[in-house]
This record gives structure tokens, sequence and C-alpha cells, in this order.
């Protein structure tokens, strides 16, 4: 009886303790945030192939990155500027050349899907030195493109509670694989970009 | 039940998912009439079930329904987000970036007449109306109407195919049976085709007409408009011996005299009179003079309750007292004996005397010509003319002499069987009609009718055929303004329904033109009549600025014909027993074709805050002598005519006479607008449509629920509507700051701001309560609307009211005006209790609500002392697709369960600090503009950054008028007020 | 264990009935529980609590589809029913806890027949107001993050809120109640193993009796425990309702806003506390006959215990009204004037007669000695100190500073409902409580047994 109670009372709080676990490392796996899983496109296009291969820019086809909120995909019109000369007749592309052809707009699978109530601007963060990498990861090194972020709030916190330790120079944010120079860099380019750090943690410069 | 009829909520979903727009809206109609369907939705909700089979309104009811339970399925993590896909363009379109919202120059046509505006385009989808600051009508503000009309464009009820006798018929069936028709008239010249119209400013339509006429000569052109202005074109006739259209220039008129007008709010050029009005009115600045205004009313009105020196008197009276003012002025006119009021009138008189040429009198429409003939007389001889008011042609393309006797004449040729064909442009007569000429039992007998509107309304059961019309937003046109100034509208988006989409289209169909486009029709005369050397340069030039330059009016010099005048026999002199009515159009539906427009059908009603209904006002004095309540229904009888519908007393209103408004009681509006209200066309005739004399008023003992927003009218002695009289304020000018106590500590530290600091003030001396900001918010924030029974409820949405007080005696009160948005504390009572921080400051002082962290407590709303906080009891906003096109993808739609409030436009403030921090500069003064400022007509809201000394919000709060409400709770908001300074003239037995 | 026993019974007759020995006690009770077959007059009680609780339920279900609109809540009245039931049931539970801690660490023996009937009170009660603060939420299935988790958002609750107050308050109040009941029932269920026929209540009551053997150690160690959890019990008789009361008086609203909070509201959690205990006991105690465990004396206790702290209520709401006056603040004066004035100025009334008029009868002696008299007073109590949070929720919300915002608030179907249906829960659970478990505590209520009679 005596050892029946006690361990009953161990085995609850035990069962209690694993259930906790479970559900916040369910949560967090990759199943779950998508992290590190390629996702399936309608045509198998390849950055590392058109990055590190052939040395496109980033800005070639995501124009508005600059400027807009949103970073841009490009329009059929801007893979037929090569694949009408190039791989014209590959079957890989015949869903690009079907598009240009009826007009019909290609339909790809977002990877960085942030939610509706969250407003994130491309152009001030490239503009203030924040390089793709740094959310999108080594991009050129995907043939497939996944998430290598959580794009949890606490990830989004951990540069807008201390960007010096993710800031670059402004030149160098299309820059893959980038090391910063030195300890002291990222806090004198804060200074430099006028960014004000107290404020990139009120919930209104992301929440409205 | 077989497999293939098991429905789940899933498949609804995906089923709507792959559709788009109007086909998704169809699709979930025909989808509401599957079996299967029905099957689910008594297995899932059948407490719904029964809903939804005998209303259309259970349809949204259980989108809710559904939108609610889909909420509830987010609780269990084990559903993924779904996969969101990415559209791109084939071809981009150059000067369109995604994500970067593009401006175009259009206007807005009430009544004929045109208001500048400039709309935001998202992505092609238009969303929300401001005014056009280059425009005269507008300069950059707009009234509720037009900021509202956005809505219209995406009303799911609007009207989507043609209709031949109520069945679905097709564009090319029409076409044949119109060149049929028009076959047999080519022979006969036109005889019996008639074409009827509204208002008609539109030059290219004008022209089109002309040209029609020139076809068909026997064919006759009909204008008729239930808010006429055919008083004042008769008056202008009596005093003139021609018709001229007036304009006024308030910002010039030191003495306003308002005889039944309210020329502020409503008709032509009143946003424009507003802000003129305004700049003589405001004294912050250290300004010491104002102008005056005056206000003989027989309903209350906007403009009387801003007014200096109010008089109430019944419609009829209204006549004797302007004669005596002429008189007075010096127009030699007979005038009755009676003498009430002599001091106030003394006043009156004596004080447009000493402001000779700085003075105007401005009749209202709602009175007969002889008054608008006697304010002519009176400006001339006070010298008025040329200074604060002129005349030019009228900006009418063919100015009926009175539209009542055009429709009367249209009936009695078609009750004479002079009629086969008639075309209906626009506009609802079968409901609008005076009640006396059966405008719909006639229509009936005209062999082939053809109606033009944006609903299959009243009129479009009526008639043989009806077309779907395009939106102003749709399709090509132009319009002038009260001032003549012409515009070239131009669409934001394809017509989102197919049809013969203009009135454009269809007289050029009947001109014999295949396949006409309005874009040619418009672009076509202007070519013609543009009279520019280089066309192409003209086009842009006006499409770019939204007007025409040079195409204003030239004023013109007409002399009144003082013979006329005085001789005019004076009107009937209503025996005092006798019960009188007034018509007026309603402030949010106007003449009843805003009636299924959400956002103005719960817009409240200035002065009643009345939402979703209209109601019979009674003077609280009238009320006690017929014992009625307020709700209690009674019905109105006149010449055997009756109407019914529920009382609302109505302080200020003046006694022996009521007030009911057009607009409601419409059977064929929409989901939104049908069954509202009762229709007082019943026993409005076309002899007297604005006033009537010797109704019956009898108690039916039914009541009948009115839903209104503000329940107290009284201040209870708070000091919270500050006020004084110029003389007061020049003596002491801080008086607004008296018993306002010092600074007190906090127990929290203070904010700091390095940045910007974010602060509104509102002028009360300026408002006037016209409800434009309260709407232009709803549009810009994608505030939703709640219907009457959670109106009832205590639950409207709006982020901002405009409070209504009365002062004084409940006979003849004081009315103020105030508006109150979030007043963003620094010491926010609101933050302090949120157990999860979903309302926190932000570094710029702003008090930011956050949605998505909200669990919904209530207790920032219970610990607000200004109650401006709203909350999602329910599932309000609807995921009908067309209506969630107008949203402002810039904020965040709010589910059920979280609590919302004014925001100042912070999407707004993020898009200026982004773009100037790109360009790495301050933010500058003016740049940020709040969406009630923007449409406030008289610009009594200024939103910007107090920490620049230069800015004018930072000079408007350090000016002494400058205060605060409730301050003694140490709240320190952020939105201040200008206490309201009156100018009442000295005289004793003046007093308003 | 000695300890000096009727010390405190020079008083009005004895705490227990003459010729009870052990023997008949353990009998009387356990068979109760055991033996005796379930009652009709309980059964029928039974189905009616469970046919509310289905109430409850259903009015759950709906709310979580709709939302909290299906309630009459408005702006400005954003808190309705559901706070007015927190309050009061969290109110009812301290009884509970004030018997077995308080009166324990005192020494009032007389305490030992009622107290398990309290604390299953409280526990039963502050069940009830648990579900208030989770049902009025906009967003329920959010409320997690109240609490203060390592979640994915790096955000912490906010500490300054007295809502989040409340839930460490409520949660740890709960947990105390438990540990304290069950612990207090080790020895009776032991008891009811022992004396247990049938092989599977045995196997139940044994695992739930946690191997008491009923040795010299096991009461020694059990006398500690009990002692502590009782130590811990008594500061949370105070401090669970004081912070409930911040709720209201931390906020600016007038009504809301005054420091008289903590005090009164604990002085009305015991006063509607008892009232609610003897509603229970007085039927019970007849049904089953145990007069001559809970006698008349105790009656007599716990209706002077509900005078005092009756009174003490009343030194209140007199506080509420001086204090509106002499701030000379136009905003108080004004909420006083609504209070009694006002569209629900009669509900000021009714609670002023039913909570502090009506109850002063319990001066004579003759009435606390009348269970007629006494069941009726202390219902009367019971609606009182409902009426007295409506008061404070909804008259104070329903005008607050702006003439403008002003509304009425109408509870709906829903409001009932969900109001309704907690009784029947409530009720419901006392029930089961009452047929499976020793509703007097055996071993206690030996200890009252005079020495010869042992």
């Amino acid at each position: 009886m005596k050892v029946v109670s006690r361990a009953s009372i161990v085995a609850f709080l035990l069962v209690l303790a694993l259930l906790v676990w479970v559900g916040s490392s369910i949560y967090r796996a990759g199943y779950t945030t998508g992290v590190g899983v390629p996702r399936e496109q309608p045509i198998p296009f390849s950055h590392e192939h058109h990055v590190s291969g052939l040395g496109i820019s980033c800005e070639y086809c995501h124009v508005s990155v600059t400027e807009a909120s949103f970073a841009g995909i490009p329009p059929t019109y801007t893979c037929m500027t090569c694949h009408s000369q190039i791989w014209n007749t590959s079957p890989m592309l015949a869903a690009v050349r079907t598009s240009a052809a009826t007009g019909k707009p290609l339909t790809w699978i977002r990877v960085h899907d942030l939610p509706d109530f969250t407003y994130f601007n491309h152009s001030i963060h490239v503009n203030k030195g924040i390089g793709c990498e740094t959310c999108h990861g080594p991009v050129d090194k995907m043939p497939l493109t996944w998430r290598v972020n959580t794009l949890f709030m606490s990830w989004c916190l951990e540069c807008h509670r201390a960007p010096e330790k993710f800031i670059r120079p402004r030149e160098e944010v299309f820059t893959m694989d980038w090391k910063p120079s030195g300890a002291e860099e990222g806090k004198d380019l804060v200074k430099k970009y006028g960014i004000a750090v107290k404020q990139l943690s009120d919930c209104s410069i992301c929440h409205r | 039940m077989s497999n293939n009829t098991q429905l789940d909520i899933r498949q609804i979903r995906a089923t709507l998912q792959s559709k788009q727009g109007s086909e998704y809206w169809r699709c979930l109609e025909e989808l509401a009439e599957t079996e299967e369907f029905r099957e689910f939705l008594h297995r899932e909700f059948p407490r719904e079930a029964s809903v939804w089979d005998d209303s259309s309104m259970g349809r949204r009811q259980f989108l809710m329904l559904m939108g609610a339970s889909l909420a509830l399925a987010g609780l269990n993590a084990c559903t993924k987000q779904p996969d969101e896909k990415i559209i791109p363009f084939v071809r981009s379109p150059e000067f369109v970036t995604p994500g970067v919202p593009l401006s175009f120059a259009t206007a807005m046509v009430q009544g004929g007449f045109a208001t500048g505006i400039l709309v935001t385009s998202h992505m092609g989808r238009p969303t929300k109306i401001e005014g056009n600051p280059d425009h005269p009508a507008s300069l950059g503000a707009t009234d509720a109407f037009t900021q509202a009309s956005i809505l219209s464009l995406y009303d799911p009820d609007r009207s989507q195919v043609p209709l031949n006798r109520g069945l679905i018929g097709t564009r090319d069936k029409f076409l044949q049976a119109l060149s049929q028709a028009l076959q047999a008239k080519k022979a006969s010249g036109g005889a019996g085709l008639r074409i009827l119209t509204e208002t008609v400013t539109s030059p290219t339509l004008g022209d089109q007409l002309a040209r029609l006429l020139r076809q068909f000569p026997r064919a006759r052109w009909h204008q008729y408009e239930p808010v006429s202005m055919d008083y004042a074109r008769e008056g202008a006739r009596i005093a003139f011996g021609r018709i001229v259209t007036t304009r006024y220039h308030l910002d010039k008129a030191d003495v306003v005299l308002s005889l039944d007008s309210d020329f502020l709010t409503h008709g032509p050029g009143a946003v424009r009179y507003a802000r003129d009005f305004a700049q003589k009115r405001k004294v912050a600045g250290g300004k010491q003079t104002m102008n005056r205004l005056y206000s003989i009313e027989s309903s209350p009105t906007n403009v009387g309750a801003i007014a200096d020196h109010r008089l109430s008197v019944r419609p009829h009276d209204v006549e004797a007292l302007t004669r005596r003012i002429a008189r007075g002025a010096g127009v030699l006119v007979e005038t009755p004996q009676s003498g009430n009021h002599d001091t106030w009138l003394a006043a009156l008189v004596q004080d447009l005397r000493t402001h000779q040429g700085s003075s105007v009198v401005i009749p209202g429409l709602y009175q007969p010509p002889a008054v608008h003939a006697l304010a002519h007389a009176i400006n001339e001889r006070l010298g008025n003319v040329g200074k604060t008011v002129s005349y030019s042609e009228p900006v009418e393309i063919q100015p009926e002499q009175s539209q009542a006797e055009s429709l009367r004449k249209l009936v009695s040729d078609i009750r004479d069987g002079q009629v086969d064909m008639l075309v209906i442009l626009g506009g609802n007569p079968v409901y609008d009609a005076p009640a006396d000429l059966d405008f719909g039992g006639a229509l009936a007998s005209v062999a082939f009718s053809v109606h033009l509107g944006l609903y299959a309304d009243e009129t479009a059961a009526e008639c043989t055929w009806h077309l779907p019309q395009a939106h102003s937003l749709e399709t090509w046109s132009d319009a002038r303004a009260y001032d003549g100034t012409a515009t070239i509208l131009q669409p934001l988006i394809t017509p989102l329904y197919a049809g013969v989409s203009s009135d454009h289209e269809l007289l050029e169909l009947m001109l014999g033109t295949a396949e006409p486009k309005s874009y040619d029709i418009v672009r076509e005369f202007w070519r013609r009549h543009s009279g520019s050397r280089d066309f192409e340069t003209f086009w842009r030039t006006s499409l770019n600025s939204g007007l025409v330059a040079g195409s204003t009016f030239p004023s013109r010099n007409v002399r009144v014909r003082m013979q006329e005048v005085q001789s005019l026999p004076p009107g009937r002199a209503v025996p005092g027993d006798e019960l009188s009515l007034a018509f007026r159009p309603d402030p949010t539906v106007w003449d009843g074709r805003y009636a299924n427009n959400g956002w103005l059908q719960e817009l409240p009603k200035p002065l009643t805050t009345l939402t979703w209904d209209n109601a019979i006002l009674v003077s609280p004095a009238t009320a006690g002598r017929f014992d009625l309540q307020n709700e209690s229904v009674v019905e109105i009888a006149y010449n055997g005519r009756k109407i019914a519908g529920p009382v609302w007393i109505t302080p200020g209103h003046p006694d022996q006479t009521v007030t009911v408004h057009l607009g409601y009681g419409r059977t064929k509006a929409g989901r939104i607008g049908s069954k509202r209200g009762f229709n007082v066309h019943a026993i409005r005739t076309s002899d007297a449509p604005w006033s009537i004399a010797g109704i019956g008023l009898a108690k039916t003992g039914a009541k009948s629920r009115l839903a209104v927003t503000q329940h107290h009218h009284l201040m209870e002695g708070r000091n919270l509507v500050r006020s004084a009289s110029l003389a007061e304020y020049v003596a002491n000018p801080v008086f607004a700051k008296e018993h306002q106590p010092s600074a007190q500590p906090s127990l929290y530290p203070e904010h700091e701001y390095d940045g910007y600091a974010w602060g509104m003030s509102i002028d009360l001396s300026a408002c006037t309560g016209c409800n434009a900001c309260v709407v232009a918010c709803q549009a810009e924030n994608n505030i939703p609307i709640v219907g009457k029974d959670q109106v009832l409820a205590g639950r409207e949405m709006h982020w901002i009211r405009i409070d209504r007080y009365y002062k004084g005696s409940l006979d003849d009160p004081e009315v103020v005006f105030q508006p109150v948005t979030c007043m963003h504390c620094e010491n926010a009572p609101c933050e302090v209790v949120c157990p999860v921080a979903a309302t926190v400051h932000d570094s710029e002082g702003l008090n930011v609500m956050v949605y998505n962290r909200c669990i919904g407590t209530r207790y920032c709303s219970n610990n607000c002392p200004y109650k401006v906080r709203r909350f999602n009891f329910l599932q309000y906003s609807t995921d009908e697709p067309t209506l969630a096109m107008q949203k402002n993808p810039e904020v965040t739609v709010r589910s059920r369960g979280v609590m919302e409030k004014c925001s100042y436009c912070v999407q707004r403030i993020s898009a200026a600090r982004i773009e100037a921090k790109k360009e790495g500069r301050e933010i500058r003064d003016g740049e940020v503009v709040t969406a009630c400022q923007a449409a406030c007509p008289s610009q009594a809201i200024v939103f910007g950054n107090i920490n620049d000394p230069d800015s004018r919000i930072a000079k408007l709060k350090a000016d002494p008028l400058d205060y605060g409400l409730l301050t003694e709770l140490n709240t320190k908001p952020r939105t201040s007020y200008l206490a309201r300074v009156t100018n009442p003239h000295q005289e004793p037995g003046t007093s308003a | 264990m000695k300890r000096e026993h009727g010390v405190n019974t020079v008083e009005t007759g004895p705490l227990i009935g003459h010729g009870q020995t052990y023997g008949t006690i353990t009998d009387k009770i356990t068979s109760d529980v055991l033996e005796r077959k379930t009652p009709r007059g309980m059964l029928f009680g039974l189905a009616i609590a469970f046919i509310l609780t289905m109430v409850l339920f259903i009015s759950i279900g709906w709310l979580m589809i709709k939302g909290v609109g299906i309630w009459g809540i408005n702006i400005p009245v954003a808190w309705g029913f559901a706070i007015i039931n927190l309050v009061w049931w969290i109110g009812i539970g301290h009884a509970g806890t004030l018997i077995s801690a308080i009166l324990l660490l005192l020494n009032q023996h007389w305490r030992n027949s009622i107290n398990r009937f309290a604390e299953a009170m409280t526990l039963f009660a502050v069940g009830c107001a648990a579900l208030f603060p989770l049902l009025h939420l906009g967003r329920p299935w959010v409320f997690y993050w109240i609490i203060p988790l390592p979640d994915t958002m790096a955000l912490w609750p906010q500490f300054r809120s007295p809502l989040t107050w409340d839930v460490f308050a409520i949660t740890t109040y709960f947990t105390v109640s438990f540990m304290f009941w069950f612990v207090g029932l080790v020895p009776d269920l032991a008891t009811m193993r022992d004396t247990a026929k049938k092989k599977w209540m045995k196997i139940v009551y044994g695992v739930l009796a946690m191997g008491w053997r009923g040795s010299a150690r096991h009461w020694h160690r059990y006398e500690m425990a009990y002692l502590l959890l009782a130590g811990l019990a008594t500061p949370l008789v105070i401090s669970v309702h004081s912070v409930i009361s911040f709720d209201f008086s931390v906020s600016v609203l007038p009504g809301w806003h005054a420091t008289i909070f903590p005090p009164y509201f604990v002085a009305g959690a015991i006063y509607s506390g008892f009232a609610m205990v003897l509603c229970l006991v007085i039927p019970v105690r007849k049904a089953y006959g145990l007069q001559d465990f809970v006698t008349d004396r105790h009656m007599d206790y716990m209706a002077k215990v509900m005078l005092a702290t009756g009174l003490i209520v009343a030194y209140g709401y007199a506080m509420e009204a001086f204090f509106a006056w002499y701030s000379g603040n136009e905003f108080e004066k004004y909420m006083m004037f609504n209070r009694t004035q006002g569209p629900y100025g009669f509900i000021y009334w009714g609670l002023l007669l039913t909570n502090i008029a009506i109850p002063q009868l319990l001066w004579i002696g003759r009435i606390r000695k009348n269970m007629v008299w006494l069941f009726l007073i202390s219902i009367t109590i019971n609606i009182g100190m409902w009426l007295e949070r409506f008061v404070i929720v909804v008259t104070s919300l329903h005008r607050d500073f702006l003439p403008s915002s002003w509304d009425m608030y109408y509870p709906t179907i829903w409001d009932w409902a969900t109001y309704i249906g907690t009784i029947g829960l409530f009720l419901c659970l006392m029930f089961l409580f009452i047929r499976l478990m020793p509703m007097i505590s055996i071993f206690e209520l030996r200890q009252l047994l005079p020495w010869k009679s042992r």
C-alpha cells in the first residue's frame, strides 16, 4: 500500500513534467516551424545554382527589396530574359514558358510566412544594414529553399534588442557568408545609421 | 447520407478559396443552395439552420459562426498554419511596386455636384478616399458620404447582372431589344421616347443628351431628384429674371445669417463653406476677432448647434421673419404685424447693417422661392454681392425650373399614353417620387422601360430592363463642382460586375455607336471642347490634378429686380394650433441612395445620435402636449395619406411641428438597408416637398426600439466642454485653464521622449459635428459595423465618437460637440491593469493596443475614464470577400474577443518614419496626417510632434485655450482641446 | 495525543450528544457512506443539481462558439455576472479555510464537527469561482499568457496588473485548501478502508489513505503537517480576498477606487462563507440526524460569527458613503448619489435590507437556536452578498466620468444560465462528497468525547 501510494505520487509528477516537455518540443520542432525543411515548388528553382553558380545578385529578381516592404517575387518575364535563350527547351522550365505564353502567373509557396498581424518591412532592414543572410541564411547553398530561422517573436527580438550583434555595412547586405571585422564594428554602425535601439522593441514597430 | 453529400467546413473553405472576388460571392450563393450544404448546416448548427433558412441575413450569421468555430480550432496546436501562396506578375506593369500604395485623382458626385477626391489604391484595390487639396470644393477635406462611398463600391448587394422583367438577362438580349425599340423611334423622330435623369452637371453627358435630342427631335429629357434645388432656382428666377447659381465666400463674411439652411454640412460646396467659415471662427493663436452666426431654423441642424444665436421656429414662419429682416435691411416688402422675437431681430438687423459688405444671408434649400428671392435682395441691399456672395451661370447642364414639374409632366404624358419608351439613368423614382404622382403605377404602363442603377432597387423591379451601373470609381465620366470647376472622373478598378456600365455608354448605344467605351466618349468630348492645342498634355494634367484648369465659372453681374421681389405676396400664415411637418434629407443615408451602406447606417446622426432608423422628431413641449415618450409609435395623417413611426424627443426642436427624414422604408435596398424605418414619401407631395401644415398626429400605443449611441445629454456640472464668449475670452484668455489642478506626482517614473512625441489638438470652436472624421476613421482602420441589435446593446465600434451635450433649457438649449478619441495618456490607466501587457506605451508616447497579445479581460476598458476602448464582443469583422477587398492592408483586422481603439493612425506614422529614416532625415511637420484630421472640413483637428517647438501642434498646445479632459485624474492626455469660444451679440434678449 | 478537552464547554450545552462513544461515532459516520443506501431525497436533489450542471456546460459550449457577446456586457459595463459570481464564490469559500485553519490554531475544538464539511465546501466554491476568470476572457484559449512561462514570444505577464496577482492568489489558495482538506481526510480514509466490506472499496480507500496505519509516528507527522498547513492557510484567508479586492481598488473608477476594500471584502467573504455553511449544514444535519455531532451550540457560534462579520461589512458601507461625502470629489459624490437614486437604486436598497437589516435578528438568542429562522437568514445573506457585488461591479461601471458614455446593463438568459449552472455544479459536488466521503471528521470528533465515555 505505502509503496504504491508513494510511487503514484512520484509517477504523477513525472508524467506532468513529461507532458510539458513533449508539448514544448513539438511546438519548437522543425515539423511545426518548418526550419530546415526544403519546400516543394512548382518549379525546382535553385538559389544555389543562380546565386553561387551564376553569381546573380539578389536584387536582380527581388527588385523592390530596397524600397518596399515586400521584397518582390520576379515576374515570369524576368525568368524569360535568360531562359528564352538558354535551357529554352528544358522540360524543367515548361511551367515558366507556358506562363509566359498564356499569361497565367506562376504560383510559388511562401517559405518565410509571417503572421498577418506582424508588419515586416524589407526596405528599412536592408537600408539599415541587415543582410539577407541574417534572416534567410546561406541561400547560396540552397538547391531548394528552406527556413533557417523559426520566425518566433523571440527570434526577432534577439536582433531588435541588440542590433549591434547582427548589423553590417550597407554595402555588404547582399553578401553571403559575411564576417564582422571587429567586435566594435556593430556598435559603430548602429550609431552611424542612427538606429534608435530603445524604440526597436516597441510593440508598435511590428504590430498595428 | 452517402459520402459525396458529406460536406464539412474544410471543403466549403476549399471551394471558396479557389474563387476570387464576385465569382467567390456567387460561388457562395450557389453553394448555399446545394442540398449537401443544408444537410451540413443542420448537422453542424441546428440552431442556426432555421435562421439561415428563413432569412438571407442568416448567411452572414452563419459565416460569423463559422469564423468563430474556426477561431476556436486555432486552440489545438496540431493545426499548422496553411501554406500561403505568392502569385507574381507575369509582366510587371511599370510604376506598380508591390506593397506601395498609389493615389489617383477623381471626383465624388452627389446630386450632380462634384467634390474632388484622391483615392488610395493598394495593388489595384481602391481602399481609402481623401479630399483633393487642389479642388475648390474640397481643399483636401471630405464629408461623411464621400468617405463612405468606397464601401458602396464593394457592396455585395450591388446589382450584378442585367435583369429583364426581374429575370436574369444578358447584355446582347438587351442590345437587341434596344435597337428594335429605337428602329421604330427613328421613323417617328423619337415620339414617345423619354429620358429621366437626376440633376446633370456632366458636360459629356449633357453633350450626349443634346445629340440624342437632335437625333430624336420629338424625344424629351426630364430630370428629377428628391432633394432638388428647385426652390433655389425658382428664387433666383424671381429675383434676377433668370436662373443663376449662387456662391458664398464665407472667408470674407463677419456676420452670417442662415435662413433654415445647413450650408455647413449639406448641399454643393458644403465642405468648402465649412473650411471658409471655420477660418473666420478659430481664435486660437491670439486672434481677438471672429465671425458671428445667426441661424433661424425649423428643424435642429449642425448650423444651429454652432450658431451664436439660434431661433427655432416653425417652417412656415421663416418667411415672415425674413420679410421683417428684409425690411430692416431696406427691402420694402410688406411685413406681418405680429411682433415676436423683436429684440432678436432688431439686434440681427443692426448687426447686418453695421457689417455691410462683410455679411451674408444664406437661404436654405427647404425654404420657398420667396425666401431665396428676399435673401438675394437683402444681400444686394447690404452690398454683399461681389464680396461675400457672387453669382454665376447655372452649373447644371439644363437647369429645370422645377424638377417636380418636370416629373409631373412625364407622368401625365405617360398617363395620356404618349410615352412608350422610358430610359431612367440613375435615381430611384419609384421609391422617392412624390406620392401624388404615383410614378410606380404610371411606369407599369410604359411599353419599354430601362433602368440603369447601382442596385436592383424598387425602380428596377418595375422596369422592363435593369442594367447594373458601374460605381463612379469603376468608370470614366466627368462632372462640375458647385462653382463650375470640371473634373474628369477616372476609374481605379475595372467594373466588378459586367453590364452596360455607365450612362455614357447607354446613351452612346442609343445614338447608334456599337460597343462604346466610356473612356473614348469622355476623351472624345474633351478632345473637342478642351480648346487646348496640346490635348495630350491637357488630358494628362487634368487627370493628375483632378480638375480641368480654368473651368471654373466666372462670376456674373446680375441685379435684383426689386419691384418683383417687393411685390411678392406673403406666404400663407399658419395658425398657431395647426401642427406642421418638415421633411429633411437624412443626415446619413441622404435620400436613400446610401441605404445599403453599413457605415452610414451605423453612423450616429448628429444631434440625435440615432442609428439604423429614421424617427419622428418632436420638441419636449409638443411631446408633452401629445403625451409622447421616446420610441412610442405615432401615426401622421395628411390629406388622407398616412405614415407611422417612432418618436424621438429632440431638445431645441420648434414646438407645434415635427421633422421626418427621407431615405428610409426602402423595400429593395439590400440586406443592410431594406425594411428599416418608415417611408416618408407616402405623404410627401410634389406641391409641398419640404414642409406641410395641418397634419394629424395620433398615438398608436405601440413602441418601436431606436438604437441611439448616447443616452445621457447633460454634463452633470462637470467641466468637460469649456466655453466662453469672445468678450469673456478677451478679458480672461486663460479661462479654460481655471480650476485645473496643478501637476500631480505619479508613483511610476515619467516617460522620456528623445525622439518624437505625437499629440493631437481638437478645436471645439470649429467642430461642426459633421461626422466626416468618424467615417474616415472607420474606412482607414477596418472598423466593422455591428448592426442595430448590437448598438442597442451598447457595443458600437467607432474609434472616434462625437459627444453631444445640451446646456440650458431643454426647449432652447445650447448644443456643444466634443469629438473624443483615445487620449493616449502619459499615465494611461489602461496600461497598468492589463495582465498580459497588450496595451503599452511606446517610445513616441503612443498608447498602443496590441491585438494579437490581447486575451480580452476588458479591464482596460473599465479603467479608461474616457471609455474610448471598443471590444469585439462577437465576431464582427465579416469575411464577405468583396467587403474584404476594401480593408486597409496596413491595419490588422481584429477578430472576436480582442480590445481595440484609436491608434493615432500608427500605420501612417510608421510609413512616414520608415521613409524618413531611409532618407536619413526627421519626419517633417504635417507629414503625418491622421484619417480624421485629413477628412475634417473645418480643420478642427491638428496632429503632430509636440517635441518640435516649431510644429503647429506644439504652438496649439501652448495656446491659452488648450485644456485636457479629466486632467484631475492625472492621466496627462496627449489629445487636448481648444476651448469653445462663441461670439454672441451684446444686445440683451439675444442670448442664444 | 493528549490535549485538554472540554475546556471551552462551559457555554451553552455540549459539543457532542450524550451516550456517544468512539464506536458509535465511527459506526454512524462510516455507515452513512458505506452501508446506508442512498436516500430518495438525496437522489432527487442530485438529479436537479445534475441538470443544472448540464445547463452550465451548454452555456459554456455556446459561449465558446459565439463569444462573450452572448452575455449582457457592453461598453461601459465590460464586466458583468462573470466577475460578480467570481467574487461571490471565492467569498463563500472563505468560511472553510477560516473554520479549519484559524479556529484550529485558536484551539476552538467546536470546529471539529463542521470543518471537514466546510473545507469541502471551500474546495468546490473555489472551483466554481475559478471557472469565471477563464470564461469571461474574450479569447479563453490563450489564458495561459497570464502565467509566467518561458514562451516563444519572449514576453512575461504584466506584473503591475491585479489580474496577474489574482492568478497567483487563487491557485495558491486552491492548492493549499486542497492539501488541507485531503490531509485532514487521510486518517478517516484509513478508517473507511478498514470498515469497508467490498474489496474494491478497500482498494480505493486504501490508495487514498496512503498507507495510514495510525501508528504514533503517523499521528505525530500528521499533527505536524496539519498544523503547518493551518499556518499556511491562515494568511491566505486574508490575502486571497484582499487581492481580489485589488481588482477594484487599484482602478481609477469611482466606487472601486477605495482603500476600505481589502478588509471589508474579507469580512464580507467570511460573512457569506458562514451563511453558506449554515445553508448546507442545517438540512444535512436534519436529513442524516447528526444533531448529536453538529449541535445547536455550533449553530449558535456560527450565527454569532455571522453577526460580527455582518457588522464589519455594514461599517464598510458606511465608510464608502462617508468618504464619498467627505472627499468632496464630484465623481465620488455622484457615485453615491447614483447608487442610492440611480436606475439601479433598488438593488442598493435591497442590499442594505438583506445584508444589514435582516441579519440583526441574530441578536435574539431564540432565533439563533431556531433552525428554520437561521436557514432563512443565511439564504438572505447569501443573496445580499451577491447583490453587494452587483452594486460594486455594475452600478459603478455604468455611470463613470463622461456622461456621454453612460449606459445600462441587462443580463441575458446566458448570464443567468451560467450563474445558476455553477450553483448546480457546486451542489452536485457537495452531494457526491456527502455520499462518498466521511462528511464529519471521525477522529477529530472522537477528541470531543469527554474522557469517561471513551
